[in-house]
């Protein structure tokens, strides 16, 4: 069984854009930046549950757009003086296909 | 007795190959080489000078007749080679059969030629072999032709030159947003692309190619959005495809490329594999030096060594003669790297350094590129640069001493630059000024009256004062837009309009931005300063807005969003209201709500749902409500001379004519109007931002109200007579507005700056004013004033609101 599942096209998704992808677990919300660089986080902000997907990304930062939180797209933790962070799934590229790794399909279990 | 060596491919990297195998040793091999161009090994790379005319080909050539012949390589030039049999171990070709002990496949690449119809016309060429660049040469020859150049990466922009060189007009369509994306930023794509320009090429970013057309050979391309570009000869240069099929025929392994492993080595031991046509870990490489590399490594281990192949970081120079412009790592920005940026915008030049954990990860250069040799030493070497970072970015030579001047940009602004809108002030005006003996900026002011009215250009006066007095000036601290920049929202405006900045990257690095991408603060800002400035040529970026305005709704804090379908002047009709009803049962609206502008909110609806929603709206005859815009909102009426026995006017007819004059226009902030039909002021009007009070001679008109964190009564601007005047000075104020006040700023902020006075002079006592800024008005409106919600139901945006992939139904392991 192959360990990455083929969510789309980078085209589908603009620069400085987002898009989401269902799961059982929640939705996922895949960044493409203006580099051609691939994100995949979990679409819900720590502090109030803000969708990120629809905040504006710049560099490869994403501000929430609900309260403008802001988050590393490459670590998930939020920036500045606001803590907490969200999870991040591996992503990548490969011949303009965006291949989300399969975990991203696994439950949560919480770690101690 | 030697080995028999057969080669199939004559380009760079087999060239070097059989370099380093003859220089090694002459005796173990003969060498039988195929080729597909009637020609020996040449460079490659240096077909854009023999384009340009810079360059004969003899010039290029890396492998002649004689030494072909002085180490005894046979040459089979124009040759096809039809197949390879591995059991047999021949290589068939249209003359026959050639045995082989070991075998070198280097086929290359393939231009991309994008699936467009017309690509078979006559006159559509790639840019790959010397065939392309004569026939290239054979249409520039024409008098007065037309080349249209699909592609603005490297090799596009380098056949874009050469054509140009050789007197063609020269169009470039590029589908991303800048030039040569993946080797630059969007601010050196920026300079780039203006370079281009001031060479008189075209280039059109953004820009999707429709078809191309003509009666057997190319006569136009077609663009996506409707643009027509006459031409006799369309270059695609897009893209290459690593080209393997005679291996692939061969039944030899291969994904994107023919795959290799660190040797250089197919999965038959006794096929080796290098250049263009190779996937190696997982790339495909299209740059000589990496190509160069493998064939060392494969020319080592068919002597019997045991060499790997090692990817190093590549940089890249475009070769155009006069444009300096280096890449190298990777210079994507974000968290845990930092960036070091410096811009020179008297100069064109443009450097920027990556940085994570100390150590220089990637490297963009334009204008100067001396650096760029001993930046990538550091960056291959990975060098701990903590100790130097102070003056990194000023490379080896940084005792000469040049230092980022913030003050640039205004430096570059040419002596007839206005400064002052208000005063007609130049830039020589304040010169000549300082040279007649005004020694500071009060005397300065007192003299030109710059900056004394508005006092918008209070920052850009100081930094001309600043600039011509030198050191007996001391710049006073003005508070920048945002962390990204030291100049202030002002200073912004007014260098859009002055150095003409058509687009965010522009303006970034005329104005020197700190940081290579903005921020959530910056960017919204920038769109709009843009979008008010240049209405007919600005593209609006929807990425650059905040998320209510980019989906047309507003997000609430579940993420579900609401709806709020305009009712002109607060009027609606039972068939409205019918419509409104059915969309909240037929999409589950839990909550609709009565709005304090008069008009209906469905909130908590699913932003899948909303093209559908606004679908069933738009049929029942209504638009988007804009109740998510820095724009126009509501115009609040009561119901007026038609119903009420106390009203003087028809406010009703006024404020819906006012809301059809106004609605789709974007400004600083949001803009409410109201209008009463009498001094009981039953719609509230003297806490908008715009208040119409109707009395008996007329219309008072009322301004700069506010209701929300802060609450004022309106000025009083003027009464007129008619509804015309109203509407008139009503869009002439909202345009005043529109090009001078800050981004988040309501009309009462902003007067509070610029004084009543000062907008009263510019709307009600100069009636030429008054009617220049209600035309400019009406013309941006021609281009905003269109309903998004019915552009999306028809496609637009699409991606906004549909998901990217749906794995509920996929099973996790």
């Amino acid at each position: 069984m192959t360990t990455a599942i083929d969510i789309g096209a980078l085209e589908d998704i603009p620069r400085q854009a987002a898009r989401l992808v269902k799961t059982h677990f929640g939705c996922i919300a895949v960044f493409r930046t203006a580099e051609d660089k691939v994100f995949a986080l979990d679409d819900a902000c720590p502090h109030k549950g803000g969708p990120l997907s629809n905040g504006i990304q710049h560099g490869e930062q994403v501000t929430c757009p609900l309260h403008n939180w802001v988050f590393d797209l490459n670590t998930g933790q939020a920036q500045g003086a606001d803590e907490g962070a969200v999870r991040t799934y591996p992503v990548r590229v490969e011949a303009g296909r965006i291949l989300l790794d399969r975990a991203a399909l696994a439950p949560q279990v919480a770690a101690e | 007795m030697a080995m028999k060596l057969v080669v199939i491919g004559a380009g760079m990297a087999s060239g070097r190959a059989m370099e380093h195998l003859l220089e090694a040793n002459d005796e173990i091999y003969d060498i039988t080489l195929f080729g597909a161009e009637p020609r020996g090994n040449y460079n490659r790379i240096m077909l854009s000078p023999v384009l340009s005319g810079e360059k004969q080909f003899e010039e290029i050539v890396t492998h002649d007749a004689d030494w072909y012949e002085s180490h005894g390589v046979t040459c089979r030039f124009g040759e096809l080679v039809t197949g390879i049999d591995r059991m047999r171990k021949v290589v068939i070709s249209e003359k026959g059969e050639t045995p082989y002990d070991k075998l070198l496949i280097a086929t290359g690449s393939s231009p991309f030629i994008i699936p467009v119809p017309g690509r078979d016309l006559d006159g559509v060429l790639a840019y790959r072999d010397l065939g392309d660049v004569n026939r290239m040469i054979g249409y520039a020859e024409r008098p007065g032709a037309k080349a249209v150049v699909i592609g603005g990466g490297l090799l596009g922009l380098e056949a874009a030159a050469g054509l140009s060189m050789r007197g063609m007009e020269v169009t470039v369509v590029h589908l991303m947003g800048h030039l040569m994306e993946r080797q630059l930023d969007a601010s050196a794509g920026y300079l780039l692309q203006r370079e281009l320009e001031n060479r008189g090429i075209r280039v059109l970013c953004g820009a999707n190619t429709k078809e191309i057309v003509g009666e057997g050979k190319v006569e136009a391309v077609h663009l996506e959005d409707g643009t027509v570009l006459a031409a006799d000869m369309v270059v695609m240069a897009v893209g290459i495809r690593p080209n393997f099929g005679l291996a692939q025929a061969a039944g030899l392994k291969y994904n994107r490329g023919l795959l290799v492993n660190d040797e250089m080595k197919t999965d038959d031991p006794e096929v080796f594999a290098i250049g263009e046509c190779v996937e190696h870990a997982g790339s495909c490489y299209g740059l000589v030096a990496p190509l160069y590399d493998m064939a060392r490594v494969a020319a080592r281990n068919m002597l019997g060594f045991h060499e790997r192949f090692e990817p190093v970081e590549i940089s890249t120079k475009l070769k155009v003669t006069g444009v300096d412009l280096f890449s190298a790592g990777d210079f994507a920005e974000g968290g845990g790297r930092e960036e070091i940026v410096y811009r020179d915008a008297t100069q064109g030049i443009y450097k920027r350094l990556v940085i994570r954990d100390n150590r220089i990860i990637g490297v963009v250069m334009y204008g100067d590129t001396s650096d760029g040799a001993w930046f990538l030493q550091k960056l291959k070497d990975k060098e701990d640069i903590s100790e130097i970072r102070d003056v990194l970015i000023f490379g080896p030579g940084f005792a000469a001493g040049a230092d980022a001047d913030p003050m640039a940009a205004v430096a570059a602004l040419p002596d007839e630059a206005e400064i002052c809108g208000c005063n007609g002030v130049s830039k020589g005006t304040i010169i000549a000024a300082i040279e007649a003996g005004a020694t500071s900026l009060d005397a300065v002011k007192a003299v030109t009256k710059a900056s004394t009215s508005c006092g918008t250009c209070a920052g850009l006066t100081e930094q001309v004062v600043a600039l011509t007095l030198g050191d007996d000036f001391v710049l006073p601290q003005a508070a920048g837009m945002c962390k990204c920049t030291d100049h202030s929202h002002d200073d912004v405006r007014r260098m859009i309009v002055a150095q003409a900045l058509k687009s965010i990257p522009a303006v970034m690095q005329a104005m020197g931005w700190k940081s290579s991408g903005g921020c959530a603060s910056c960017r919204p800002a920038l769109n709009y300063y843009l979008l008010c400035a240049w209405p007919d040529d600005y593209r609006d970026h929807g990425q650059s807005r905040f998320i209510n305005e980019r989906v047309h709704a507003n997000i609430q804090k579940d993420g579900t969003y609401s709806v709020v379908p305009r009712m002109w002047g607060g009027i609606t009709t039972p068939q409205e209201l019918r419509a409104i009803a059915d969309a909240a049962e037929k999409f589950n609206v839990p909550t609709v709500k009565v709005t304090g502008g008069q008009r209906i909110d469905l909130l908590g609806v699913r932003k899948e749902d909303l093209p559908a929603i606004w679908s069933d709206l738009n049929d029942a005859g209504m638009v988007s409500g804009h109740a998510y815009a820095k724009g126009l909102r509501t115009v609040k009426t009561c119901v007026g001379s038609e119903h009420c026995r106390f009203g003087t006017q028809d406010s009703t007819g006024l404020g819906i004519k006012l809301e059809k004059a106004l609605w789709g226009a974007w400004s600083p902030h949001k803009f409410k109007l109201a209008v009463s039909g009498c001094p009981r002021n039953c719609a509230e009007a003297t806490c908008k931002d715009f208040g119409v009070v109707c009395v008996d001679s007329g219309y008072q008109l009322h301004v700069g109200g506010a209701a929300g964190m802060d609450v004022r009564q309106t000025d009083l601007l003027a009464q007129v007579e008619t509804e015309e005047e109203a509407i008139e000075y009503c869009a002439a104020f909202y345009q005043l507005y529109r090009e001078n006040a800050q981004y988040l700023h309501r009309p009462y902020k902003w007067i509070a700056k610029v004084g009543l006075d000062w907008v009263k002079a510019r709307v009600v006592e100069d009636a030429d004013s008054r009617k220049a800024l209600a035309d400019r008005f009406f013309h941006a409106q021609r281009i905003f004033q269109k309903d998004p919600w019915a552009a999306r139901v028809a496609g637009t945006d699409s991606h906004e609101y549909r998901p990217l992939a749906d794995l509920t139904q996929v099973a996790a392991e």
